[in-house]
């Protein structure tokens, strides 16, 4: 209902219905607020317009009603900041679900697309080194180190299994991007020289033949607009399946 | 892709072969528009134009308190602006980072990038010097009477405005300037360590860090953008109090709000960084003084708004400029709620939701009320009015044609469309529905730019033929109309003024006009 009147896009993730009321409820809130003064506004020009109101008031009005539609806007926005905004920060995007139960993958952008890593059945990311990188090795993974034996990297392609938190460590090898998955309402901007992880939980499976999008969402160069990456989201079956396949093209 | 319609025959090989857009030059349009509106276009307009030429005649002052600090902040606008505009015909045209130039991005990028460095240092220092000759102006050259609580509040609002270009604009010019070094020569202030673009390792040192720019910038950006919009506020008060021929509500609580607000534009910048990876404490912080710098806003408005309760509204042109600025920039301060709330910025972020946001304060909203200035004043700096059917005309086509344009953003912003995108996100599946409005909206913006054509030719028609006008073209109560002639001559006054009353006092009972100047001798009947 909510995301239909908004044209807000599928939602397919746990807090993202969570943000979807809160973003129409701010909506409402800017709707009334809206209809309100402009009734006013429109009342007034035609009440008062020098023909039907040759002569003005010095006085002009005396209600109180200026400073208490102040006071109630100022009330909502405490409420909406105490209510919503500090604990949906605090809990839904900062509060990390343990990595031993999740699905932990590195992201890492460059420009134009995105490199995804997946630690393999060790759990763990193997080394990379910036020398190492080229055409084939985009992300300078050492193959030497055991950590990285079983390891996985893909581009553009982000497969996910349902139903389990994700954590995903971004960052970038040259610019600034930012990692935009509309469906889920996840957006983190990758930044070259930090790590940063963002979390979420996918609760709804890609249907056959639909792709999903990572949509670059920061100016990073003459490619931005093209560099569109995909997720799916699979049943655990299906994940595991995805993987052996991956680790068998390494 | 298919070519530009009729601009594209125009434009060079190298930007557009064969009329069709290249992504380099979409995104070199970007940056330089924002700049360009932003630095070249409204900072100049509202503060080097009304500011320098209505404040000093509000204030009863002969002129600027120091000529050569202004001509020389004309100056370095004037070169500043040249160098900008000349970027488009090096190689690799202009800058084509973002009016942001975020780093690493803007450091990696073509030349253009460094002239863009080099233009800003000397657009931030004309402002710096103008703003400098305001303050010292206000302060030290009022008429004699004209008491701070008896300002025309354009004036008040132009004090603060300097204030805030003094106080943001040098971290911003510094930043500049580090930004040149690790362009040329090769430092890395904003480069961290182990960067590879292209597949090539940069052999800059590293150890920079990019979020460093972006606070920077926006520490800057932030008190800019009440820099677009309190002169603006200002020239509405003006035409406003003008056309309701009663005293605004709530003179004190304005001055008042535009304090607070000046001092709180300096702490919420980071607003602008949700998405950097914020903690929690951090991003209470900034959202908590987000909603804070809201409700001085809302006075401001609020008090404009309850100005008409009792009014006789007189509907001229400028007056009708000013009262689409309100319902206008209400739009836009009410869209910076969800942006100002951090979860819910999440998914409107880098959206043109954030277009549309500020173009409903900068366009509808700052253009708006500088068109609703230059048809007020007019008649002051040429002694004639400007059309009035051909102004109606003007404002009718733009109002409609305005809100076709950026209306329509808001619901792409909400469908997850990104901003910045050459081909318009037409490749995303999220934005196919979305994306039908680009069509629309592009035809409102050539109707827009059709539109334009009725204001230009007002402008210089009326300059030679308009209708002459008395000095005080409508009877207003502030000095400049009251006390100078027009056009005003050198010194802008006859005779100092003097000043015996508040600014707005229209309609005062037992007057026999309804508009009492500031300069009029008190009588026994004030009393
Ligand atoms: C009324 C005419 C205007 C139209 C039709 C217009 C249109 C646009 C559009 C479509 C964009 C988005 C470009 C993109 O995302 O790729 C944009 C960006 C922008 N506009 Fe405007 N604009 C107008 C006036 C203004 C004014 C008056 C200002 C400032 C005072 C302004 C400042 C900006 C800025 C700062 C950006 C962001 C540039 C960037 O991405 O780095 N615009 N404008
Ligand atoms: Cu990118
Ligand atoms: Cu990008």
């Amino acid at each position: 209902m909510i995301q239909r009147l908004l044209g807000l896009p599928i939602v397919a993730s746990e807090h993202g219905p969570q943000l979807d009321f809160y973003t129409a409820l701010v909506h409402l809130l800017m709707l009334a607020l809206f209809l309100g003064w402009g009734a006013y506004f429109v009342f007034a020009l035609h009440r008062f317009s020098a023909k039907r109101h040759p002569r003005a008031d010095y006085y002009g009005t005396k209600s109180k009603f200026g400073k208490q539609s102040e006071i109630v806007v100022g009330i909502i926005e405490v409420l909406f900041l105490v209510g919503f905004a500090f604990p949906a920060w605090a809990i839904r995007v900062n509060a990390f679900p343990p990595e031993s139960e999740a699905t932990v993958v590195r992201v890492i952008g460059e420009q134009f697309a995105w490199n995804v890593h997946y630690p393999g059945a060790d759990g763990k990311f193997g080394r990379t080194d910036i020398k190492l990188v080229d055409a084939n090795n985009p992300l300078g993974l050492d193959r030497r180190d055991p950590d990285a034996k079983d390891d996985i990297t893909t581009i553009n392609q982000l497969s996910l299994p349902i139903d389990k938190p994700v954590i995903v460590h971004l960052s970038s090898k040259d610019v600034i991007h930012s990692f935009g998955l509309p469906y889920f309402r996840v957006k983190q901007d990758a930044i070259p020289g930090m790590t940063i992880p963002v979390w979420f939980k996918p609760t709804m499976l890609t249907p056959e033949g639909e792709s999903w999008e990572i949509a670059c969402s920061q100016l990073c160069g003459l490619g931005h607009y093209r560099m569109r990456g995909f997720i799916t989201i699979m049943t655990p079956d299906k994940f595991a399946g995805w993987l052996k396949e991956q680790a068998a093209a390494q | 892709m298919q070519p530009i319609p009729i601009i594209g025959a125009y434009l060079s090989a190298a930007n557009a072969p064969g009329g069709v857009m290249l992504p380099e030059f979409y995104n070199q349009l970007g940056a330089m528009h924002g700049t360009i509106m932003v630095f070249m276009g409204v900072v100049p307009l509202a503060v080097g134009g009304f500011g320098n030429f209505v404040m000093p005649l509000q204030i009863g002052a002969p002129d600027m308190a120091f000529p050569r600090i202004n001509m020389a902040s004309y100056w370095a606008y004037f070169v500043g602006g040249v160098v900008m505009l000349a970027s488009f015909f090096l190689p690799g045209g202009a800058a084509n980072s973002g009016w942001t130039s975020y780093v690493p991005l803007a450091v990696t990028a073509t030349v253009g990038q460094t002239w863009w460095l080099l233009g800003m240092v000397l657009l931030i220092t004309s402002s710096l010097l103008g703003s400098l000759n305001f303050i010292v102006t206000i302060f030290q050259l009022r008429a004699p009477g004209l008491t701070f609580m008896r300002l025309p509040i354009f004036v008040w609002l132009q004090l603060v405005t300097a204030y805030l270009l003094l106080l943001a604009f040098p971290p911003l010019e510094a930043a500049a300037v580090l930004q040149l070094m690790d362009r040329v020569a090769g430092t890395s202030f904003f480069l961290p360590s182990g960067l590879v673009v292209s597949g090539q390792i940069l052999g800059n040192s590293g150890g920079g860090n990019p979020l460093l720019w972006q606070h920077l910038f926006w520490f800057l950006a932030h008190p800019e953008v009440y820099v677009l919009i309190l002169p603006a506020m200002g020239i509405v008060a003006e035409v406003l109090a003008n056309n309701i021929r009663k005293p605004l509500w709530g003179y004190k609580p304005v001055v008042y709000s535009a304090i607070f607000l000046g001092f709180m534009s300096f702490v919420v910048w980071a607003h602008h960084m949700f998405l950097t990876g914020m903690g929690t404490t951090m991003s209470a912080f900034f959202q908590t003084t987000t909603m804070i710098i809201s409700i001085p806003s809302v006075v401001i408005l609020t008090s404009l708004f309850l100005s008409l309760w009792g009014a006789s509204i007189r509907f001229t042109t400028p007056m009708l400029f000013a009262l689409a600025f309100l319902p206008m920039f209400g739009i836009g301060g009410l869209t910076g709620l969800p942006l100002g709330l951090a979860p819910t910025d999440i998914h409107l972020h880098d959206t043109y939701y954030v277009i549309g946001h500020f173009h409903y304060v900068v366009a509808p909203g700052t253009l708006f009320a500088l068109f609703a200035g230059i048809y007020y004043w007019f008649p002051k700096a040429t002694g004639r009015y400007m059309n009035e059917l051909l102004g109606k005309i003007h404002f009718w086509g733009s109002f409609v044609c305005i809100n076709i344009v950026f209306f329509p953003m808001f619901i792409q912003g909400l469908a997850g469309m990104n901003r910045r995108l050459y081909d318009g996100g037409i490749q995303y599946a999220h934005a196919q529905t979305a994306a039908k409005w680009n069509m629309p909206m592009g035809h409102a913006a050539f109707a827009l730019w059709a539109f334009q054509l009725f204001f230009i030719f007002n402008f210089f028609w009326s300059i030679k033929k308009g209708r002459r006008s008395p000095s005080n073209a409508w009877d207003a109560t502030t000095l400049e109309w009251a006390a100078a002639p027009s056009p005003p001559p050198h010194g802008n006054f006859p005779e100092p003024p003097v000043v015996y009353r508040e600014a707005y006092e229209y309609s005062v009972p037992g007057h026999p006009r309804d508009f009492t100047p500031q300069n009029e001798p008190e009588t026994k009947r004030d009393k």
